[in-house]
């Protein structure tokens, strides 16, 4: 119990007004970056992070986030959402579609006063101060260190309260048996889930399925690093052009940032 | 009357027990990649549960990759030569010997049973 | 002066048997469903991603909260030194922990992974107001579990009063908690209010009087026990109180609401164009569950049909409300980007509709029936309810200062009570 606590408490001084810190010496960055060669070689992907060496704990150091440009996301392109849905295994079962899990999803809104309408993914926006833990009576939603909010599927008991108090209508509950997941994404009947920020993706130094898909497309409209890091791509753009974060009203600070909104 | 149906009970247990347990077979698995476990086997037997638990927390919670236990490499290894999976029948690793111990398994609820190349895990 | 009550089990064979089977028959439905539900998983139920929280939730609620609203008859005669109700409160103190115990269940087996209890009870998040309600719960029971037993061990009627008040102060704060799970919820616009917690008081204390007074009624009359009229007066008045006090907290709810314009739209789609959502809050909250009970027992010329039949509406109307509050606050979509009109694949800006399906209609009713069962089953093997309830002590002024008041001693026949 107080491990968890512990956890969490950790984290929660994660977010970006905690301080900037330096990034993993460049050492580390070195041997992780070998490593990723080592283990899967000729994978034609770009490293945006390093991988964490074996044994290592994720760092709070670290906060990992993501800024959606919503001018270059068009209201048609599903790349994103498609490339989730492969990813983590999420697909629709037997029963009506409002069951279905969805991890990630387009949403298209329009101005009600001007008309003007803007299309962008909607998912898990890795809030510093999540209310889906806050609520959680067994501590299964949790915060890592480096700020990516889990569900520890091995403690949910199902309740769903988290989905009352999650703001953005991010998560799922599993309706009914899976056995297609992904080895490296467990998820299953009776539990809450939600976008894992691909965090087995990350981990290993890659970027989240959809941000790889939309820049595979041409889209180009997200951009995933670590807000703590002064001299990342996305704390330089964050820094220098104006963007928001969704229901900031709510001060929940969340890791995921949108343009144009 | 509660003595009386509790005696019944025991005799009718006693009575059953015995040629049932000589009835069930040993597990007879067969595993995909043989060789040297992470530790003896009989260590293996009364505590791998333990080990799992121990590492699910740290991989899950504090984000620990590449330890020496996991149970995706578990699988890898002990998936059935046939089916690639560590469930499915009394051949299989995991259910094999946990249907012979009478012993849920909870693991799969969530978990991939297939080892990656039969459940076609990307890379 | 309580060591003059006589307390006897339910003497009436074949009324209990039809009462017992009764509530058995729904209770294996529930258990059924609750097996064909863990089976198949959620999928099979109306409920969704959206409506996650459905019908079961709507009644175990409903019991939670009427359970501590029910032991409000022994919080009076124990903590306001009500004689009058003395002879009453054990009776109140077991429907108490007997609704608290169905409307758990139900939530218990609702859950998605049910089968892990052990987890529940073992790994806490104290952040959690849910978490704390687990405490508070169990708490209950254990003071509750006292209460009782100061009242019906006639060596420690003394401590009584002492437990009674320490019950009296739990149970306010388990509504208060129970309010909170909802009123605690940022981001639903429906809820997200601290007026939630009181107004729960409130409606616990109108429902928990009514069902005890349905269960009190129902008893003595297969029973044949008497039941005097100043006691029922006083109660009928009691709840009436209660039910004002719901209607007003209602009101006052939805009026601070409507002051915000940001709160229009969802005040209009419950109180205007909700469907089945305005439906159930006008008819069935407000005038089944208020309007109606109210003038039910207080017009003048009150008979005993009339008494119960108000607080069977009561109940009613106390499901509605459940149903306005839980099911209405989810389909009710969430604003995520004010100012604009969203749509996309997981019904943003979208109003939910909910249709419960068979199975967590049993459930829920199950509910009910667990309660009922085990009231049943307690009052049959435990001295609860008083032989004799009739008035007695017609010579109480009304003004009623805590008086010593024999009641049932005069009709003391030791025929009638073989130990
Ligand atoms: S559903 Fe699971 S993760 Fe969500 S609040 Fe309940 S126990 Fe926690």
């Amino acid at each position: 119990m107080s491990k968890r606590g512990s956890d969490t408490g950790m984290s929660v001084g994660a977010g970006p007004d905690s301080g900037r810190r330096a990034f993993l010496g460049t050492g580390v960055g070195i041997a992780a970056a070998t490593g990723v060669l080592a283990i899967a070689p000729g994978i034609g992907l770009i490293e945006i992070a390093q991988a964490r060496p074996a044994g290592e704990l994720a760092s709070s150091k670290v906060r990992w986030g993501l800024l959606i440009d919503s001018r270059r996301c068009k209201s048609e392109c599903q790349a994103c959402a498609k490339a989730c849905a492969k990813e983590n295994a999420v697909e629709p079962g037997s029963g009506r579609p409002s069951q279905n899990s969805q991890w990630l999803r387009k949403i298209d809104l329009k101005d009600k006063v001007t008309g003007r309408e803007v299309s962008l993914p909607m998912m898990c926006q890795h809030c510093a101060k999540p209310p889906c833990v806050d609520v959680c009576p067994t501590g299964a939603s949790m915060q890592r260190a480096d700020g990516i909010v889990l569900v520890d599927r091995h403690i949910c008991i199902g309740c769903r309260y988290c989905i009352m108090a999650c703001p953005y209508q991010a998560r799922s509950f599993v309706h009914e048996p899976l056995h297609a997941q992904n080895p490296e994404v467990p998820r299953g009947q009776g539990c809450v889930e939600g976008c894992t920020l691909c965090v087995h993706r990350v981990d290993k130094g890659q970027q989240p399925a959809c941000v790889q898909a939309c820049q595979d497309s041409g889209g180009g409209a997200m951009l995933f690093g670590d807000l703590n890091d002064p001299t990342s791509d996305i704390a330089l753009r964050i820094a220098s052009v104006a963007s928001s974060q969704v229901r900031a009203d709510l001060r929940l600070n969340p890791a995921v940032r949108y343009q144009g909104i | 009357m509660i003595q009386r149906l509790l005696y019944c009970l025991v005799l009718l247990l006693a009575f059953l027990a015995p040629p049932a347990a000589a009835e069930v077979p040993k597990p007879a698995v067969a595993i995909a990649n043989p060789g040297q476990c992470v530790a003896p086997a009989d260590v293996m037997r009364r505590s791998h549960m333990d080990m799992l638990k121990h590492q699910r927390d740290r991989t899950l919670r504090q984000g620990e990759r590449g330890a020496k236990y996991s149970l995706n490499a578990c699988i890898e290894c002990h998936a059935s030569k046939d089916s690639g999976s560590v469930l499915g029948g009394k051949e299989n690793f995991c259910e094999g010997c946990h249907s012979y111990v009478a012993i849920k398994l909870d693991c799969f609820e969530c978990h991939q049973p297939k080892a990656m190349k039969t459940a076609g895990a990307r890379p | 002066m309580a060591t003059h009550i006589a307390y006897r089990e339910l003497g009436n064979r074949s009324a209990f048997w039809t009462l017992f089977l009764l509530a058995g028959v729904f209770v294996a439905a529930g258990l059924v469903a609750h097996v064909v539900m863990e089976h198949h998983g959620h999928v099979i139920t109306g409920m969704d991603n959206r409506i996650v929280w459905g019908l079961p939730h709507v009644f175990a609620v409903f019991l939670i909260v009427a359970a501590s609203g029910a032991l409000n008859v022994a919080s009076t005669a124990s903590v306001f030194g009500k004689t009058i109700y003395k002879p009453l409160a054990p009776l109140s103190g077991l429907v108490s922990l007997c609704l608290l115990a169905g409307g758990l269940a139900v939530l218990v087996l609702d859950l998605g992974r049910s089968d892990r209890m052990i987890v529940a009870a073992t790994q806490y998040n104290f952040k959690s107001i849910f978490a704390w309600n687990i405490f508070l719960y169990t708490g209950f029971y254990a003071v509750v579990g006292v209460y009782l037993w100061m009242m019906l061990e006639k060596r420690f009627n003394k401590y009584s009063s002492a437990v009674g008040t320490a019950a009296f102060i739990w149970r306010l704060v388990l509504t208060t908690g129970t309010g909170s799970i909802f009123g605690f919820l940022i981001a639903r616009e429906a809820y997200q209010s601290a007026i939630m917690a009181p107004m729960f008081i409130a409606y616990s204390l109108a429902y928990g009087t009514a069902i005890y007074l349905i269960v009190l009624m129902i008893a003595c009359r297969i029973e044949a026990r008497p039941l005097g009229d100043e006691v029922l007066r006083r109660l009928k008045n009691l709840t009436a109180t209660f039910v004002a006090a719901s209607l007003y907290f209602c009101a006052a709810h939805h009026l601070t609401n409507l002051y915000f314009t940001r709160n229009h739209a969802v005040e209009a789609f419950i109180l205007v164009d909700g469907g089945s959502i305005t439906q159930s809050f006008w008819l069935g909250q407000v005038l089944i569950g208020g309007v109606l009970p109210l003038a039910f027992l207080l017009a003048p010329g009150v008979t005993r049909c009339r008494i119960l039949a108000a607080c069977m509406a009561i109940v009613f109307g106390g499901l509605c409300q459940m149903y306005v509050t839980i099911i209405g606050g989810q389909a009710w979509p969430m604003d995520l980007f004010p100012g604009y009109s969203a749509t996309s694949s997981f019904a943003d800006g979208v109003i939910q509709q909910y249709s419960p399906g068979l199975w967590e209609i049993l459930l829920a009713f199950s509910g009910l029936a667990i309660a009922a069962l085990l009231m049943v089953v307690a009052l049959r093997v435990l001295r609860i309810l008083p032989e004799r309830l009739d008035d007695a002590p017609q010579e109480v002024p009304l003004g009623d200062a805590p008086q010593e008041v024999p009641l049932g001693d005069a009709s003391r026949d030791p025929a009638q009570h073989p130990r």
